[in-house]
Order: structure tokens, then sequence, then C-alpha cells
């Protein structure tokens, strides 16, 4: 029952094959038997699960009509708040901590009767590409325990490819759905900036963050969106328009006409054989259901990595502030007579970690005075050449593609110490974030030289979401025939389950 | 090349509000040196003729009507903090005995 996708198991929901009850029990199980070594969960909230469960079958036993994923489970990214609910951020700073506060995701969530299970590890507020940086450990690819399982949003990743959720939330800052989606087999989705409530998303670099759906199947993907997006009063950067139609996209997965066009920048050197066979493969797939592929160009692309990583820092040494040790979170040396700034320092000493202290420097840097312009300053500008390219792009093409990752997962550890090594990962997927525009991960299959999972992108204009889940549909569809089952059934089992 | 003296990261630190042991501030320094080199190629397409982006979406003054909705309660508000009096959060000293 675990295995099957969260649109099938809401049909046995729905025909009374299962209760909620028993299908979050399962997950609860599952959990319990793997989890020790996939380590995708900081907290499982067994009671409220349950009894969340037990509420949604008792409204579906008295008639009550149901939103379409009512009573099946879900993983939570730990960057979103859920009232009464531990929310660390991956960081020792908040450890303890329970928000007074629903996060409009969660408050969607629980409108549509999705059954929370508990919250997901990631890298420390969500700067990294490993879930490496989280300070409560880090989590283990299910492909392959000894790799990562990309970041930050590993836990939610992790936890799909594990069959302990058939759903997850993620949030996407410069690829934190999409490159874990990619290593582990699964599909992520970061919508156009402004599509989901960023209101009770911890803050890295908000006009970055996303927050999206993370699933097993394009069409499990898209219902989670619409159930998910939508315009939010509290949050003002949120858009104040239709939520486009994913799910009738992810329905008919017609590319018949459509122009895609293969990012000429974002393949080549650098990408992995055994990614760049997966991606050329699932072209031809696209052509053969009707797609025309054409070639594009963004000349600017490559400035891209160079200048996230003066935005994200600059808005994260900004954001992070508010951990100031004063109204909530951890305080160290509150002793008589230590004055707030000596609290102050020894607490973000002991609560932050060696990435989120190298992001908050380096922010703070780009920032200051008589460097603003050469450092902070240039970036934005790229920022406006990213978008130029991206709109040049799109008057040729409907939609954008390229391989998610250059790389395969790679082992936890081989890239610890190596910052820029590790900010490399990141290549592909920053761009869409930059441009504020929609962009996807799904399954392409493994690489021949390592058996591990690759990731095909898909990147669609600002409030075009359904652009990249009819593509998403239609690969999906063409892969599943060509391989006879899902890319998860080849996934080795683990110790723990069955 | 840009660099990072150990006593500008120690400078920083302190702007940043976090204290720093001297063998991280020396590896902080060290590792600037090839972060900065990397990220400084934003100069070389920044010309004065591109304007700046600060913001994927062309938003301005975003408001909702002044309506009063139900928010935290004084009790809720409190709830994570690390040290309370009075209904009010207790911080450490902000100014000098003097």
């Amino acid at each position: 029952m675990i295995r099957n996708s969260a649109s099938e198991m809401a049909s046995k929901l729905a025909s009374g094959e299962i209760t909620s009850v028993e299908l979050t029990q399962a997950h609860l199980d599952r959990i319990q038997a793997v989890d020790t070594d996939v380590h995708a969960f900081l907290y499982v909230d067994t009671e409220g699960a349950l009894t969340q469960a037990a509420a949604v079958d008792a409204k579906r036993k008295s008639g009550e009509k149901l939103s379409p994923l009512a009573g099946v489970p879900l993983a939570l990214k730990d960057v979103m708040t859920q009232k009464g609910i531990p929310t660390t951020c991956g960081s020792k700073i908040l450890e303890g901590w329970r928000p007074p506060y629903d996060s409009t995701v969660v408050t969607n969530l629980k409108k549509n009767d999705i059954v929370i299970l508990g919250k997901t590890n990631m890298d420390e507020f969500a700067m990294g590409s490993s879930t490496e940086n989280s300070a409560y450990g880090p989590t283990h690819n299910p492909w392959d325990l000894t790799r990562i399982p990309g970041g930050s949003g590993g836990g939610s990743a992790a936890s799909l490819a594990a069959f302990e959720a058939p759903l997850a939330i993620g949030t996407d800052t410069g690829g934190s759905i999409r490159q874990p989606a990619a290593v582990t087999g699964t599909v992520g989705v970061k919508p156009t900036y402004g599509g989901v409530s960023r209101f009770g998303l911890v803050a890295f670099s908000s006009s970055l963050d996303q927050a999206g759906p993370c699933a097993r199947t394009v069409l499990d993907a898209a219902l989670l969106h619409e159930a998910i997006a939508g315009h939010d009063p509290k949050d003002s950067t949120s858009i104040n328009a239709p939520v486009p139609a994913v799910v009738a996209a992810a329905k008919s997965g017609d590319v018949k006409g459509m122009k895609i066009g293969v990012v000429k920048e974002l393949n080549g050197d650098g990408y992995q054989p055994g990614v760049r066979k997966r991606f050329e493969e699932s072209l031809e797939l696209l052509a053969a259901a009707g797609a025309e592929i054409v070639e594009v160009s963004a000349p600017n692309f490559e400035y891209a990595l160079a200048a996230y990583y003066l935005i994200a820092p600059s808005e994260c040494s900004s954001n992070l502030a508010r951990f100031d040790a004063m109204r909530y979170g951890l305080r160290v040396g509150d002793s008589d007579g230590a004055s707030a700034e000596s609290v102050m320092n020894l607490t973000r000493e002991v609560g932050f970690g060696r990435e989120v202290k190298r992001r908050i420097i380096l922010g703070t840097y780009a920032l200051s005075s008589g460097y603003y312009d050469a450092y902070y300053g240039s970036a934005q500008k790229v920022r406006t050449l990213i978008t130029q390219d991206f709109n040049k792009a799109f008057e040729i093409a409907d939609v954008l593609v390229s391989p998610t990752c250059p790389t395969t997962a790679f082992k936890i550890g081989e890239k610890a110490n190596d910052p820029l090594a590790m900010y490399l990962n990141d290549i592909a997927t920053i761009p869409v974030n930059m441009a504020g525009i929609g962009g996807m991960s799904l399954p392409s299959g493994v690489a021949d030289e390592d058996g591990l999972p690759v990731g095909f992108q898909i990147m669609s204009p600002v409030m075009k979401d359904e652009r990249m889940y009819s593509v998403g549909a239609s690969l999906e569809a063409a892969l599943l025939s060509k391989w006879g089952a899902p890319l998860l059934s080849k996934i080795p089992a683990l110790a723990g389950g069955q | 090349m840009t660099s990072l003296s150990r006593d500008d990261v120690a400078k920083l630190a302190g702007l940043a509000r976090i204290e720093m042991s001297d063998e991280e501030l020396v590896a902080l320094s060290n590792e600037f040196t090839v972060i900065l080199d990397a990220v400084a190629r934003v100069q070389e397409v920044a010309s004065a003729d591109v304007e700046a982006t600060s913001h994927p979406l062309p938003l301005r003054n975003v408001f909702r009507p002044d309506v009063v909705a139900p928010s935290l309660t004084p009790a809720e508000a409190l709830s994570g903090a690390p040290a309370q009096e009075e209904q009010r959060f207790r911080v450490p000293q902000i100014l000098g005995e003097e």
C-alpha cells in the first residue's frame, strides 16, 4: 500500500478500500522500520497524524465532500512552521522551539485534510546541497546509504524514495527541491515565485525562497501544488491571480506542437556522461511524442552561480539577524551582568553551524559600505541579465530543459570541506530562482556508470507552471512504457523494510 | 585577487554578532580568498547600463484593508521566550552600568 502513488492511495480511500488511519499507520510503521538508516525525519508526530487521519475518516463516513488528497499522508520540511510542533530548520539555535502559529502552507494542507506525519531533515536554514549541514546529522540517500540525498530538502526527497511518505513539502532557494528530487529519483517542483505563500516559511533569501510540492509522480505533485498554492494576504509577495491549471496539464500530458528549448549552456563539459545520455534519450522521447526540440542560448547563465552566492548570503545575513536570543530559540551566556550584545554573540556562535556563519559573514561583507556596488549591486545586475536571457529564450520555446544536476549523488563527506565544489551542484537550478520562474525535476533513469538516478529539469515562464506539468507528464508516461515499471521499483530494499 | 585578513573577518563577525575562535577566523579568511574570487566574476558583465533587479516580481505598495483580525495572545507570543517577566520578554542588560 505504501508503494502506491498518492493518487492511487486517494482512490482507495475514496472507494473505502482503506482508511486514512490504516494508511497513516502503515507509513508510521515504515518510518519506524527504516528511518534509523535513512534519517529523513527530525520529528514524527505519531499522535497528531493519527488524530488527523481519524478525523478525515469520520468526515468521509458522514458523507462530507472531501478534497482530492484527503487522508493521504505527507512529510513536511522542517523550515515550515506548524503550530505546537518543533520547528528547527536543522539548526541548534531553534532546538526545542514550538511555533505558536501555522504557516499558510500548513493551513492549506489541513484545509485539504492532508495528514502531516512529521518534519523532515534539511541543511541548516536551507543552506546546502547535501543535508550534511543539518545540526542533527545527515540524511542518507535510500538508493545508497553512503551517498547524499541532495539538499537542502534531502529529508523530504529521501522520505519519498524510502516510501516513508507519498508526498512532501520542500522549499527551493537555489535548487533545494529539484536537486534532491534528481538524486533520489523523485519529482520536485519549484512553482513560480509568489505562487505559494511564504508566510511561516522561515526566511533564508526572501527574493528567492519558494515552497513547492515533492512527490513520486508528476500528477501527485500537481495535486499537491493545487492544494497549497494561491494568493495569501499574509505574504505581500504572493501573486493575486488564479493558480495555473497544473492538475489538468498533468492529466493530459500533451506536448504535440510544443517547442522545447534545450539550454546550450546547461549541458556539455562538467556534466557526467551518464547524466548527458539520459538527457539526450529524454529529448528523443519528447520529440517522438510530438514536441519540437530547439536549441536556445543563455549566455549570462554562467554568471548565475556567482550572483547567487552574493544575493542569497546578503539576504540571509539580514534575515538571520532575527535569531538574537531575545524572543525565542536558544539563549547562551545570560549570567548576571552579561550584556545583550555578549549574549547575542555567544548564542550565535553556538547556535549556528559552519556554513550558516560562512554565508552570514559573506553577506555582511557584500552589503558593507564601500563593497556594496562591486558585489551585491553587480549581482543584482546579473539577475537582470539572466531574466533577459530567459525572456529571449521563451520567445523561441514554450519551455526550457536541461539536466537538473551535473552529476548523480556523491558520497557523504566527499565535498563537505570544499564550499565551491558543493556550490557547483546548483549550477543548472539557480537561474530559475534568479528569474522567479517555475522549475521541475523528474527522474529520467539511472546513469550507466553508477546506477544512480538522474534528473530532467523543465523550466516554464512566470505563472505558466502548467507547461512544465504537460511536458513532465508526457516524458513520465513515455519512460514508464519504456521501463515497464516506475524507476523507484528498482531501488534496493532497505534493511528494516520488506 | 581580493582577500580578507583574519582581522577583517573578525570585524565582520563583530558586525554580524557572532563570537568566533581564532581558528575559525583564520579558516574563514582562507576560504574567502577563494570564494570572493569566484563571486567577483559578476563584475565582468555588470556594466553601468544594466539595471539592477532586487526582486522577481514588479510589486509596489501591497496593502490589505485596515481591518482588525485575530492575532497571537500574549501567552502565545511569549511561549518561546528564553526568559519572561510580567508578560514581557526579559532580555539581558542593554545599556552599561555607568
